[in-house]
């Protein structure tokens, strides 16, 4: 298979997300990127265990396994921030100022 | 060793008994007088009788060392074997007779006189821990033992200056007597610590023992050790130049003036350099400074006492001077004649403030009767009461031909037989003519200012004023019996140790020759001829004559004011009656320096801002820069944190891949 090519998506994908954390202040974006990371890890191990045996590929589930219960409670806790503060801005949540 | 030594313990557990007893009972039933009179008197009896058994025993067996009996180990620590020992002697048992027998004379005097205080039990309390010090001060057979009783003695002298504390000048006073003596204990523990390095013992026997082979005649190490001791002396025994507590130290009720400021604690001191003996006549120039002392004070303290209206303050710089000579005994090497004088005085010099205390307390009822605000101790208030208090004027004339050296008195014998030993020394060192010469005027001055306290307080006309008088009457059974038996004292204790020219002289001078032996050998050997001893003898008497009818002679009580009218002091008497401005002085040298020091450097500068400012809340501050330096990461905005994240994670990527 194409390693190179499919290392250099994975890379692109993960350094969309790192950016997209960074610079985007939306709460559900932030959180998307953060979806976007692990999934271009997922894409990373696939990637490799095509040479180095099927390790990777079960890792992959565990962290689609992972991810669904972040999502399940990212959002929840977002609805909840939501409902507490009408803001999705994250330069307003700043309870743990110090 | 007889089985009457054995019971040494008692002596010394008796009082202690007491004040545990009446300790208790001045919280539970302070109310109890006629139990706390029995048990307070009691003890004080019974260890009389105990005393008194074993003084028999002492003289019977005349043991050639102190026969020492040993109770328990007590500071086991290496080199330092220190066990907690009593010891019985000849000197050990003298002051043991003078401290029961006086003590317990005093103790039924003060029945009469505190009957009516409040602090009844309190009082009996700490006289009861007095004498269980004092008793431990010259029963020990160490130094730190003694040393043990020495701050005792201090502590319930604080404790009874200041009985009654509600005025402060009271409390004031009890402080400045245990400073004081806090500078002189100084110089003791020096020379215990001096003594330690250089003998490694502090045993009274091991100790004496040692020194003629552990130490040179007048050496430094000798001179300074014994210096310290006295260092602690001039403290303890009111002497210059820290005598100024005692006179303060009046402010107490007068029978602990007569117990412990007069007869008993303020002799510790003597009886140290006695015990001592070997130490000091090995340091020639350490003797020399003590008799010195003690020969300065002695006329120091009775130029003061010729202008005091007081009357115990009279007696007070009265008995300083008296300290004063038998420093200047024990200073020429006539280490019995100190204690002699001791024992006289600890006789005349309690009477005498006992004979001022009743007339005080009668005085004191009197104005109390008619609700007059006047000073019950200021002889101008006084005048005539020969004619009310019969006894008391006898007694009191009794002790005052004692203390002013008139034959047969007792302090005749004791007073010249100082000067003339001072004066046989005069022969190997001219100085000790002066000291002869400043010991007479003393002698020429407590002559002239006793008479003028009897003159005043006791003939001429009546002061005291118009209603007073009718309350003025001899003062109750259980008051004036003690002074009987104490001018018994003060007329005929000279019989201990009558001159060399008597038949069966000296005897006091034998029976305390064991104790004083080892010194003899570093003393010159000297005897006045007969002639210079007789001479001597018709001085003495003739300055006591010339004191007597001088005061006679030039006070006119009729003439004098009482306290409320009397004129202003000027000039001269002005000086005197202030005390030489010594108090001042040293209020200005010593106490006002050492308090600025205290408040502006110790207080304000090392404890207020060295320590709490910069050492506690110094540090507390830099601790918090640090948290609020960290607290500063803290923005709460999720961005920040990931970009710290990321910015780590590059980091430990770098270093997981190649590493710097």
């Amino acid at each position: 298979m194409l390693l190179g090519p499919s290392l250099a998506v994975s890379a692109i994908l993960f350094s969309l997300g790192v950016a997209g954390v960074l610079l985007r202040r939306n709460v559900i974006i932030i959180f998307m990127c953060i979806e976007l990371m692990l999934n271009a890890v997922n894409l990373t191990f696939i990637a490799l265990a095509q040479q180095l045996g099927p390790d990777g590929q079960v890792i992959v589930f565990f962290v689609m396994a992972v991810a669904a219960a972040e999502a399940a409670v990212g959002l929840a806790i977002i609805i909840a921030i939501y409902r507490h503060k009408q803001t999705l801005d994250v330069q307003n949540i700043n309870l743990l100022r110090g | 060793m007889p089985k009457e030594v054995g019971w040494i313990w008692l002596v010394v557990a008796l009082p202690l008994a007491g004040f545990l007893v009446n300790g208790a009972l001045s919280f539970f039933r302070p109310t109890a007088k006629r139990a706390i009179s029995t048990v307070g008197v009691g003890v004080l009896v019974a260890a009389f009788a105990v005393a008194f058994v074993m003084v028999r025993a002492i003289a019977a067996g005349a043991p050639e060392q102190a026969w020492v009996v040993s109770y328990w180990s007590w500071i086991p620590a290496g080199k330092l074997q220190l066990a907690f020992a009593l010891q019985a002697d000849q000197l050990s048992a003298v002051m043991m007779m003078v401290v029961t027998g006086v003590g317990a004379l005093i103790h039924i005097f003060s029945v009469g006189y505190m009957g009516e205080d409040p602090g009844y039990a309190r009082y009996f309390a700490y006289l009861n821990l007095f004498v269980f010090f004092m008793l431990l001060l010259v029963l020990g057979a160490s130094f730190p033992v003694m040393f043990v009783g020495w701050e005792g003695v201090g502590l319930c002298s604080y404790l009874l200056i200041g009985f009654w504390y509600e005025e402060k000048a009271n409390a004031d006073a009890g402080k400045k007597a245990f400073i004081m003596n806090r500078i002189g204990d100084f110089g003791f523990l020096v020379a215990m610590f001096l003594l330690f390095r250089h003998v490694g013992s502090l045993d009274f026997a091991a100790v004496f023992a040692a020194a003629p082979t552990t130490f040179a005649v007048g050496g430094g190490t000798i001179t300074l050790i014994t210096l310290a001791l006295f260092l602690g002396c001039t403290g303890k025994s009111a002497q210059i130049p820290l005598y100024t507590w005692l006179p303060d130290a009046m402010a107490g009720p007068t029978p602990v003036s007569a117990l412990i400021h007069a007869a008993t604690m303020v002799t510790a001191g003597v009886y140290l350099v006695a015990r001592a003996n070997v130490l000091f006549a090995m340091a020639p120039v350490s003797s020399a400074v003590v008799a010195g002392v003690g020969a300065l004070t002695a006329l120091f303290a009775a130029t003061i006492a010729l202008k005091q209206w007081d009357i115990k303050k009279v007696l007070a710089y009265s008995t300083v001077s008296q300290l004063g000579y038998m420093f200047l005994g024990v200073g020429v090497g006539a280490y019995a004649d100190g204690i002699f004088h001791l024992v006289t005085h600890a006789f005349f010099k309690a009477l005498l403030f006992l004979g001022s205390g009743s007339v005080i307390h009668v005085l004191h009822h009197a104005y109390h009767h008619t609700h007059r605000h006047e000073d019950a101790q200021d002889m101008r208030n006084m005048g005539g009461l020969a004619k009310y208090m019969p006894w008391t004027t006898a007694v009191m004339w009794a002790a005052t031909l004692a203390i002013a050296g008139v034959p047969p008195f007792s302090g005749f014998f004791s007073k010249d037989e100082i000067l003339s030993q001072a004066f046989e020394r005069g022969h190997e060192a001219g100085i000790y003519y002066v000291y002869w010469v400043l010991g007479s005027v003393a002698a020429l001055l407590t002559a002239f200012y006793m008479t003028r306290l009897m003159l005043y307080t006791f003939h001429g006309p009546n002061r005291t004023g118009e209603h007073e008088r009718e309350h003025l009457r001899e003062a109750p059974a259980v008051m004036t019996a003690p002074l009987v038996v104490l001018a018994l004292g003060a007329v005929g204790a000279g019989a201990l140790n009558l001159p060399a020219i008597a038949p069966s002289s000296a005897w006091l001078e034998r029976f305390l020759e064991p104790v004083t032996r080892m010194s003899a050998f570093y003393l010159p050997e000297g005897q006045l001829g007969a002639g210079t001893e007789w001479s001597l003898l018709i001085l003495a008497t003739a300055v006591a004559a010339v004191g007597i009818f001088g005061a006679w002679w030039l006070l006119k009580p009729a003439a004098l004011k009482a306290a409320r009218e009397a004129p202003a002091e000027h000039g001269w008497q002005l000086v005197l009656a202030r005390k030489y401005y010594v108090d001042e002085l040293y209020d200005a040298v010593v106490v006002r320096p050492l308090v600025w020091f205290s408040d502006r450097v110790l207080w304000r500068t090392v404890d207020a801002f060295l320590i709490d400012g910069v050492a506690v809340n110094g540090a507390a501050r830099v601790m918090r820069f640090f948290g609020w330096m960290g607290s500063q990461l803290q923005t709460g905005q999720v961005g920040v944190y990931v970009v710290l994240f990321i910015a780590g994670a590059l980091v430990i990527l770098r270093a997981l891949l190649g590493g710097w």
